[in-house]
């Protein structure tokens, strides 16, 4: 007989879960395995609410695998570890992202890009290496191979931190692949939630010149004051418009409805490149006079891997970049899933998890 | 009738949208200090003219004389004409003006440059519409003038000046030349087969891609690819997933990219040199989850033009042609309209473009 969540594994565990596509979350009882030689378990301080977490309780995307116990950007305490483990020790503040597992042997893993491995399992909504569902982080802990663990440095905060562990490295990886460091040069991010005002702080300390790309006015005064970028352009006003074509080195395109590429790739000079990071649900128009007559590209990136997101981690710790959060507690999280839909949040929520998960 | 220059010419040209060509006589400007003057010998008919003939882009201004794949020799030089002289073989491609201090120019990528100047259907300095090279004799920048090395066949290397440089210069820039890689060619016509050509030229496992079963036999036995693969069968496409470093594709009609995104391995890159007038179903999910990228490339600059042409020059690269009479260009646009051609119609101008009594 198949074994229940709650009694799959030896360690008991609490959480939030849904059960269906709904997408509404409630409390849920199950079960870890135990801390392995190569693990650390990690008590949960906090999660952020990715954008992900509701399209997958939602079923958005046609492959959740009820109950679904999201959460991958994950702070906490390392309780235990492994006799293996070398790179942490009991006490430790630690991150865990967006993966839990890889091949950890094939040539995307040997070059530390556990992320485009094609065994590399997510840290919830996945099957682990064990053959069982992972859940994510909010619960009360996890169970993580060392491989998946990072290290939090000093200086950033537990709350305003955890974002970056998935929103901060999407948009620092294909910024560093790309080639879109180079001081001086100019930087279009297309988009304000998440990801949006995370790319704003990483570009700035790299040097670039920000302009917001949005189709809301009412977002400019928070872009330019609070988040720093040097301008904010409004997609709907064509005379802006006009006049921004063939300006800008790089787009990060952060947006995640199904929206018009055309306009965006004009704002791009000749060779200019257009990263797209939002996951729409359908294919987007792709106009190719554009592409060809500019040598302009449209490139995409995923996440990134666990070398590049301990790197992002020490840069933002260097140059003091967290995310703007709203602190929530766990018996908030329906309400915030609402929001997050209606893209009412400044710019992530994140859960409270030490401080108000607890078992009824 | 627009603004008449010193120099009588004669040519071919489509007076309106149905595309017919016909005799026509104009003028070109006298060899000024910088300029080459030579005697048309062939002409190769790209793609680009049947849709400008037809006016499929909305831009044309007719009359229209075509012809971007020009040949010929020389036979005037101005005095401060350095490169080339009386005698030379040489060609002219798609572009015959640029700003000449903007970043693309000062780079060598004048096909970017905002104020490049087409060969025919563009305005030129001097108020003229740029005339192309269906006409006896073409009179050119020096800036924009190829050598065509002595080994090279004229009439089968006058299509490189475009087909060949749309090809080669995607794979250069995006590192898609490297002895060992494998590049898949998206149909095959004018672009497709030099672009086969090129890639095993550079030490490439080359596997068209093609709608059709019918063209594998020339594929792998003319053009010396080594694969061949049919994008409409599902089975031939499953197997190939995850094993191509780049695409080349060269299909300007609308056709689905899903196919061709799954066939590229991780980081590949699908080069589109095609031009659909109708945006494409871009499917963001194989972009973000393999980190591929889509890019387009138009033509070349002048100095990788001549790059081009000598590593063709070495590697014996010529365009498979059907020569035709001048005369036989309706007919041969109607062909070409049907793909019907192996794989470019070029004209023997100077045996065969006579000038018209009739005006």
């Amino acid at each position: 007989m198949a074994k229940s969540p709650e009694t799959e594994h030896p360690n008991k565990v609490f959480g939030w879960a849904a059960r269906d596509k709904s997408g509404v979350l409630s409390p849920f009882n199950f079960s870890r395995r135990d801390n392995g030689e190569n693990d650390v378990t990690v008590k949960i301080l906090f999660c952020g609410v990715c954008h992900t977490d509701l399209h997958t309780v939602k079923n958005d995307w046609g492959y959740s695998y009820y109950p679904v116990v999201p959460g991958h950007e994950i702070v906490g305490i390392a309780t235990k570890v492994g006799k293996n483990v070398t790179k942490f020790k009991e006490g430790d503040r630690v991150g865990v992202g967006v993966i839990t597992g890889s091949c950890q042997s094939c040539e995307s893993c040997d070059q530390d890009l556990e992320n485009y491995c094609p065994q590399m399992s997510f840290t919830y909504n996945a099957i682990g290496a064990d053959g069982t569902k992972n859940y994510g982080g909010y619960s009360d802990n996890i169970v993580v191979d060392q491989r998946f663990v990072l290290r939090f440095p000093e200086n950033l905060p537990s709350d305003s931190g955890a974002p970056l562990l998935c929103a901060g490295i999407t948009v620092y990886s294909p910024m560093k692949y790309y080639g879109m460091t180079e001081a001086g040069k100019h930087l279009g991010v297309a988009g304000l939630g998440g990801l949006g005002h995370v790319a704003v702080k990483i570009a700035k300390a790299f040097g670039l010149k920000v302009t917001v790309i949005s189709s809301s006015p009412k977002k400019e005064e928070e872009a330019i004051t609070q988040l720093g970028a040097d301008s904010f352009l409004v997609t709907t006003d064509p005379q802006k418009m006009q006049a921004a074509i063939g300006t800008m080195d790089y787009i990060i395109d952060t947006v995640s409805a199904v929206h018009a590429l055309y306009p965006l790739l004009g704002l791009l000079k000749v060779n200019g490149k257009l990263i797209a990071l939002g996951l729409p649900e359908k294919p987007l128009e792709l106009p190719m006079f554009p592409l060809v007559l500019g040598r302009k590209m449209v490139g995409g990136s995923d996440i990134g891997g666990m070398k590049e997101t301990q790197e992002m981690l020490d840069f933002c710790a260097k140059h003091n970049i967290t995310a703007d959060i709203e602190l929530i507690k766990m018996d908030e999280i329906n309400s915030a899933m609402e929001r997050l839909a209606k893209s009412d949040v400044k710019y992530r929520f994140v859960i409270d998890v030490a401080n108000s998960l607890s078992p009824p | 009738m627009g603004k008449v220059l010193e120099k009588e010419a004669f040519g071919l040209a489509a007076k309106d949208e149905s595309g017919v060509l016909s005799p026509f006589s104009f003028s070109r400007r006298e060899t000024g200090e910088k300029d080459v003057r030579f005697k048309v010998l062939f002409c190769g008919i790209c793609h680009s003219d049947l849709h400008m003939v037809k006016n499929e882009w909305g831009s044309s201004i007719y009359p229209v004389v075509p012809g971007h794949e020009i040949v010929g020799v020389v036979t005037e030089v101005g005095a401060k004409v350095t490169k080339f002289k009386t005698g030379d073989n040489v060609g002219v491609g798609c572009l015959v003006g640029s700003c000449g201090s903007c970043d693309n120019c000062t780079e060598g990528m004048e096909n970017y440059c905002p104020k490049l100047i087409q060969t025919y259907g563009f305005k030129y300095y001097d108020d003229t519409i740029t005339c192309g090279g269906y006409s006896d004799h073409m009179v050119c920048d020096e800036g924009f003038v190829i050598r065509i090395p002595d080994n090279l066949p004229m009439d089968a290397a006058a299509p490189l000046l475009c087909a060949g440089i749309t090809v080669y210069s995607p794979m250069k820039y995006h590192g898609l030349d490297k002895p060992g890689m494998h590049i898949g060619v998206v149909g095959l016509g004018g672009l497709g087969h030099v672009g086969v050509k090129f890639a095993k030229a550079m030490g490439c496992k080359v596997t068209v891609i093609s709608t059709s079963e019918g063209k594998r036999d020339e594929a792998i036995n003319r053009l010396g690819a080594d694969t061949f693969l049919v994008s409409r069968d599902p089975k031939q496409v499953k197997d190939a997933m995850g094993t191509m470093d780049g695409i080349i594709d060269t299909v300007s009609a609308t056709h689905p990219l899903l196919p061709l995104l799954g066939l590229l391995k991780h980081k590949g890159k699908l080069v589109m040199v095609g031009a659909p007038v109708k945006p494409l179903e871009l499917p963001v999910l194989p972009l973000i989850f393999e980190r591929k990228m889509v890019v387009g490339s138009l033509i070349g600059g002048i100095k990788e033009t001549q790059e081009m042409m000598d590593m063709a020059a070495k590697h014996n690269i010529t365009a498979d042609i059907e020569l035709i009479s001048a005369d036989y260009v309706n007919t041969a646009m109607e062909r070409l309209e049907k793909a019907d051609v192996r794989y470019r119609f070029v004209i023997d101008v100077a045996n065969t473009l006579k000038p018209s009594p009739i005006l």
